[in-house]
This record gives C-alpha cells, structure tokens and sequence, in this order.
C-alpha cells in the first residue's frame, strides 16, 4: 500500500492483464466435495475415533465365535457366578507367557453365594487356536477354531460368569451380533418410511401433507416405550428367535420415522421451487423421478448424518425391551437379554460383574453420537 | 382474544389427537390373538371348572368381548351401552382388569397423583439443573467446565437409566443412606398427609427423579449452550461487556432470555421420553405409579388395564405439550398464533 501525492492508497502489486479470473481463491477448496468433507471430517478427532472403534466392532461380528473362547449358550455347571479371571503373565517371577490360575467353587451356605479359591501353585497356559465347541463362523462355516480358550481343568472368565455358568466375555461377543444390527435394520425402516412419506408430504402439499403432518404430530406427542412394549407384547411366545429379532426391529423402526419425515418434507418444500425442479418437471420427469434424480441427493448426506443421530436411541430402546423381558428373548443372546439377568440389586452388590454387558453399550451409544456430530459439522465443508 | 383463541384451538386439537390415540391404542392392544377370557375360559374348561366360567362368560358379555371389534372400541370408550351397564371411559368407568379381578379403577386409582408427581418432579429437576449447566458451559466455553459438563451429559445420554438406577440406589444406600425402592417407608402407607411423610416422599424421590431426569438435562443442556453461543456472538453482547457490565447481570439479562424459548418448546419433546423413562424406572425401582400395571397387563393381556395406562401416558405428554406451546406463545409474541409449521 503505498499514499499518492493527493492522499489517495494505491496497491503495490503489478497489475497483470492475464490474470486467471477463474482461479479460486484457496487452494484448498479445489478438490471433490467428498474429499473437503473427508478433511474437515478428519479433524474432529472424536467423530474419527469413533468411526474407527464402530468400524472394529461391525467388522468383529462375523467372526464372533472365533474370538469367544465359549459358545453363548454352553454352561459350566461348577461355575456359577464365576468372578472375573485375570490372565496373568508371570508366575513367582518367571515370565510363562499367558496362563490362568485354577479355581474350585464351593457354595457358601451362610451367606448362600458362590465362593471360589485360586490354586495359586499351578498356572495353566491358555490354548491358542485350539479346537474347542463348534460354531458357525460368519453364521454359515462351521469350525472348532477358538482363537484362544481354557486349558483342561482350568476356565477363562475374563468378565466373569453368569447365573447359569455361562462366560459373560463371549455373551458379550455374541451379543453384539443382534445389538449392534437391531439398530441398523431398525434405521432401515425409519428412513424408507421417514423419505417416502416426507418426501411425499414436501412435494404434492395439499391433502397428503396434512394427513402426513397429523401423524407425525400424534406419533411425536407419545411415548416411545410404552408403545414399543405394546407392540412387542403383541408378538406372538410362539414364533423363533430369529423372526423375534426382525420384527422388534421393525417395531423400533416404525415409531421413529416422524423426525426424519419432518426434516425431509421441510426440505422439499423449499427446494421444489427451484428453477432445475421446474426444468426436469417441463421435461416431463414423473414425481418419482423428481423426487429421487434430482431432489433426494441434494441432502441425502444431512439425513445420513441425522440416522447415525438416532441408531442408538434404537440400540438403547432394544436394550430396555429386553431388559423388561418383552424384547428378544433367551436362547437369543443380546446386551439387553445379558441386563435382564442384573436386574436386581442383590446382582450388583454380590455380582457387579453380571452388568458388565452395560459397558459395550455405553460405548457403542457414545460413538455413534460422536460421529453422528463429527459427521454434521464436516457436512458443509464451506463454512467458516 | 388472540391468545385465548389459540388456546381454544390448541385445546381442540388436543382433544381431536386424544381421539385418533385411543384408536391406535385400542387396536394395539387387540393385536394379540384371543383375549384373557377366552383363554381363561378354555383353561377353566379344560380342568373342568365349571362355576369359574359361568362367571368368565358373565364378564365377557359384560365387557362386549364377544362382539366386533369396532363395537368393543366404542364400548370402551362409552359411545355404545355394554349388556349389563359398562358404561365406559367418557363416564369414567374404567373398566375391569381381568387379571387382578378387581374395577381398573381400584388399581390405579391411586396411583395416577403418584405418576403425576413424578413426571413433574423431573421436569423440575431438568430445568434446575440444565439452565445453570448450559449457561455456565457456554460463557466458559472451551475450558474444563466446558469438557466436564459435555462429557457428563453424554454419559447421561449413553446410560440406559435402568442401570443407572440401580448402581444409583446401590452407591446412594451404601454412601449417603438413601432409601431403596418404593416411594415412601412402609409405616407411612395409607397415613394421613403429615411432615414426616413428606420428608420420606422427598428422600424417596431423590433417586427416581434423578435417574429419570439426567438424559433429558443432557439434552437440554447441549440444546442452550448451543444457542447460548449463537447469542453471545453477536454484537450488543460485545456492547454490554463493553460498556462495563458485570457477566453474570450481562448474560442473564440479554443472551439467556433469548436462548431461552426454544427451551420452553422443547419441553414438548422431551415429555414423551421422560414418561417413557419413567415407566421403565418405576419397574425397575417399584415406584408405584402405573408403570409396573403396564408391563404385567401387557404380559398377561389384560387389555381394559393396559389400554387406559397407555391412554393416561398419552394424555399427561398431550397436555404437557399443549401447556408448553401455550407458555411459549405467551413468552414470545413473535410467535404467530396457529402457524408454527414448517
């Protein structure tokens, strides 16, 4: 900046004729919207760090039974409430790599709990990749491989075991099979519902946004729980765990959707005055086309980032329905079913480690929050 | 006028709302194949009782369970005449629980001041605590207090509340004395109201209200400091700090009042997920409200039950709704009357 004679500021940079007027101004900018996103998303460490952690745990489902030491259901009838097991590297100062220590429960009549003594002389290696109980891997390979499990005459109960003797670490991997997909396919039915009616609700007006707005306003103004008790105590004692499963996560589903149909149909009536919905309807594009060519894409990743938003409400609401004994139900092994057996308070003074279950969905809820947030604030990689 | 107008059509949609819920809920209800006398009956049958369903029979024909569904529906809700006077729901007859074998209305009966009493006290719970935390975590945005309270609230999202209630009533019994379960000591049930009830009342709510209360403080404790935020970016704060006020006049008088309606509007929202809580709380904690009536008459389909809790839950979040839209109209008059859509 440089003050000519008569007070005016001129700018010191040589005025260049062919300049590129096309260039943009940051660098940084010029580049895919994927990938803006992908760097903005990459600096909340939190929305990654989830990401990360429920990357893991979906890609771990498969392959449940491989890192279980136990199947869920195979009782160990000399181990009933068994306390947690340490996996002890060391024995009197000599390193013999991975082992467990012995132990024989007797009960104890007076203050009738189980009580179990440690043999502390003999440690007992852990087995790896040994042939143990089969199951099927990813639901359809059968194999007798465990990554790890007990030696003879020994256990691994590294969260403890339950009522019936049964492991609590590998319920817990098995668990998470149905947990962790309640809420996937839960979401699934809330986003087909959620778009097709809001979607509809945006675009046409008129009668069908009414009648679609009535139901979104009764369905928001009641409470979830006792309806989904409702409804899942309508589903038949008689049908397999499986179809049990389907259709509580369709009844998750089903009550979720007015939020979702809300954001849409505020959006599509905006954007159906604009100039290029105009064009595509002069060209003759049925409302189907519309709705899905032209006017879903613009925000599909707004409502991906408000579904990662509401899975967990999904995976708590299974957890609870299972914990009130109208969810899925026992040879069904679910974090909620596990809960079920913690319900009272005698568990968790005298077996704390019964509601262990509860610490996975801690997690797994905080993560898609996370990234639920991580994922809205790097959605609009323009700002600021 | 204006307002009593809106008030008189907030009312009427209200009600209109409560009509279409009962039909939702009735048909729910009657999901299930059969119902509890039939079944009754058959089992009564089948270990050749005979005199048991003579009275079955007499209750089924009393109650319309023999007749469509539709004209059931209409029965419960008192727009048609049961065979033996069953005069339904707008007369106030609530209807016979099968299971217990007793009027509904002796069952509840009591229980519904105690469920009110409870919604309410996490409504206040909710609002005392959210309001200083979302306004401290904004005006010290970026610092520890920040962190803390964020990472509280997200715990308190995170926590199914079951659980948190009964590590709550383990640590409250075992460190502060708090009493387990139940909403008052034993001695006090069916006393007159006096001091010393009162006293184990409240020791006994601290608990339910607590656990009941904590997702819906962390929800809306993000929701202000949010706006809060929004607000303390602008200029006339910048202005009032300038000009010398002290920060915590400055912040209650400007920022607050305005971040503050959508906290009246959200009230709305919020009252359906804390009833929902606070059913799953009374069963895990044996609160007697109606929330352990709901789950057995739902196991056990004992339908006339189970159908009016649910219309009670129902109508407590309409009418914490309605009350919520008409405070806020009433608190800001930008709001135009009718037309809160879009």
């Amino acid at each position: 900046m440089s003050t000519l004679p008569d007070g005016r500021y001129i700018d010191d940079a040589p005025y260049d004729p062919n300049v590129d007027i096309s260039a943009i101004d940051r660098a940084d900018m010029d580049a895919p919207n994927w990938l803006l996103v992908w760097r903005k998303f990459r600096k909340h460490r939190l929305g990654l760090l989830s990401a990360i952690f429920l990357f893991f745990a979906y890609a771990f489902i498969p392959f449940a039974g491989f890192i279980s030491p136990y199947t869920p259901n195979e009782r160990s009838a000399e181990h009933l409430f068994h306390p947690p097991q340490a996996i002890n590297f060391w024995h009197e100062g000599e390193f013999i790599g991975p082992f467990v220590y012995p132990t024989t429960g007797a009960p104890d009549l007076e203050n009738f709990q189980w009580v179990y003594e440690t043999d502390r002389s003999r440690p007992m290696p852990l087995q790896f990749f040994c042939r143990k109980t089969e199951y099927y891997l990813a639901g359809f390979i059968p194999t007798e491989r465990h990554l790890f499990c007990a030696p003879d005459g020994a256990t691994v109960f590294i969260f403890g075991s339950d009522r019936l003797g049964r492991d609590v670490f590998s319920r817990i991997s098995y668990g998470a099979q149905l947990s962790l997909t309640v809420g996937l396919i839960g979401i699934t039915v809330s986003f087909l519902i959620g778009i097709t009616l809001g979607a509809m609700a945006g675009y046409f007006g008129g009668w069908v946004d009414w009648v679609v707005n009535r139901a979104i306003e009764i369905l928001r103004s009641l409470p979830e729980l006792p309806l989904w008790l409702a409804l899942s105590a309508a589903v038949p004692s008689n049908w397999g765990p499986v179809s049990v499963f389907f259709i509580i996560s369709i009844i998750l589903g089903l009550l979720d959707w007015p939020g979702l149909a809300r954001a849409v149909r505020s959006k599509f009536l905006s954007l159906r005055e604009e100039e290029y919905v105009k064009a595509a309807e002069m060209m003759g594009a049925k409302p189907g086309r519309v709705i899905r060519r032209h006017l879903l894409p613009n925000f599909m990743s707004h409502l991906i980032a408000s579904a990662t938003l509401s899975i967990p409400a999904m995976i708590l609401g299974e957890t609870a329905l299972s914990f009130l004994g109208l969810g899925l139900r026992a040879p069904a092994v679910s974090w909620g079913v596990m809960l079920n057996d913690a319900q009272n308070l005698a568990s968790i003074e005298i077996y704390p480690w019964t509601a262990i279950p509860m610490l996975p969905i801690v997690l797994v809820v905080l993560a898609f929050n996370f990234l639920g947030d991580g994922l809205r604030d790097s959605l609009d990689p323009y700002s600021d | 006028m204006m307002f009593l107008r809106y008030a008189a059509y907030r009312l009427l949609t209200m009600c209109l709302t409560l009509v279409v819920v009962s039909i939702l809920i009735f048909a729910i209800i009657n999901l299930p194949p059969g119902d509890y006398l039939s079944n009754q009956i058959a089992e009564l049958r089948a270990t050749g009782q005979a005199e048991g369903v003579a009275k079955a029979e007499f209750l089924r024909t009393e109650f319309g369970l023999d007749r469509p569904l539709w004209y059931q529906y209409l029965m419960w809700v008192g727009l048609a005449p049961g065979e033996y006077g069953f005069s339904g729901l707008l007369q106030g007859d609530l209807g016979w629980s099968f299971f217990n074998d007793e009027p509904v209305i002796d069952i509840v009966g009591s229980k519904l001041w105690l469920t009110v009493l409870v919604n309410l006290a996490a409504v206040l719970f909710i609002y005392f605590m959210a309001i200083p935390l979302g306004v401290l975590a904004a005006a010290k945005s970026k610092t520890w207090i920040d962190y803390i309270t964020a990472f509280i609230g997200y715990l308190g999202l995170a926590t199914p509340n079951f659980l948190l209630a009964l590590i709550l009533f383990y640590y409250g019994r075992k460190y502060i004395g708090l009493p387990i379960g139940g909403l008052m000591d034993p001695q006090f049930e069916g006393e007159p109201l006096s001091w010393a009830k009162i006293q184990s009342v409240l020791t006994h709510m601290i608990v339910p209200t607590f656990v009941i209360g904590t997702a819906g403080v962390a929800a809306m404790m993000q929701r202000l400091r949010a706006n809060m935020l929004d607000e303390l970016g602008k200029p006339y704060v910048e202005t009032a700090t300038a000009k010398g006020l002290a920060p915590s006049r400055m912040l209650t008088k400007y920022p607050l009042r305005v971040a503050f309606n959508p906290f009246v509007a959200d009230i709305g929202n919020l009252l359906p997920a804390m009833v929902s809580g606070s059913v799953i709380i009374s069963v895990v904690m044996s609160l007697p409200t109606i929330g352990p009536d709901l789950l057995t008459a739902l196991k056990t389909q004992d339908q006339f039950l189970a159908a009016f809790v649910l219309m009670f839950v129902a109508f407590l979040t309409l009418v914490g709704t309605m009350i919520s839209d008409l405070l806020l109209v009433l608190l800001d008059p930008r709001i135009r009357y009718g037309a809160r859509e879009g």
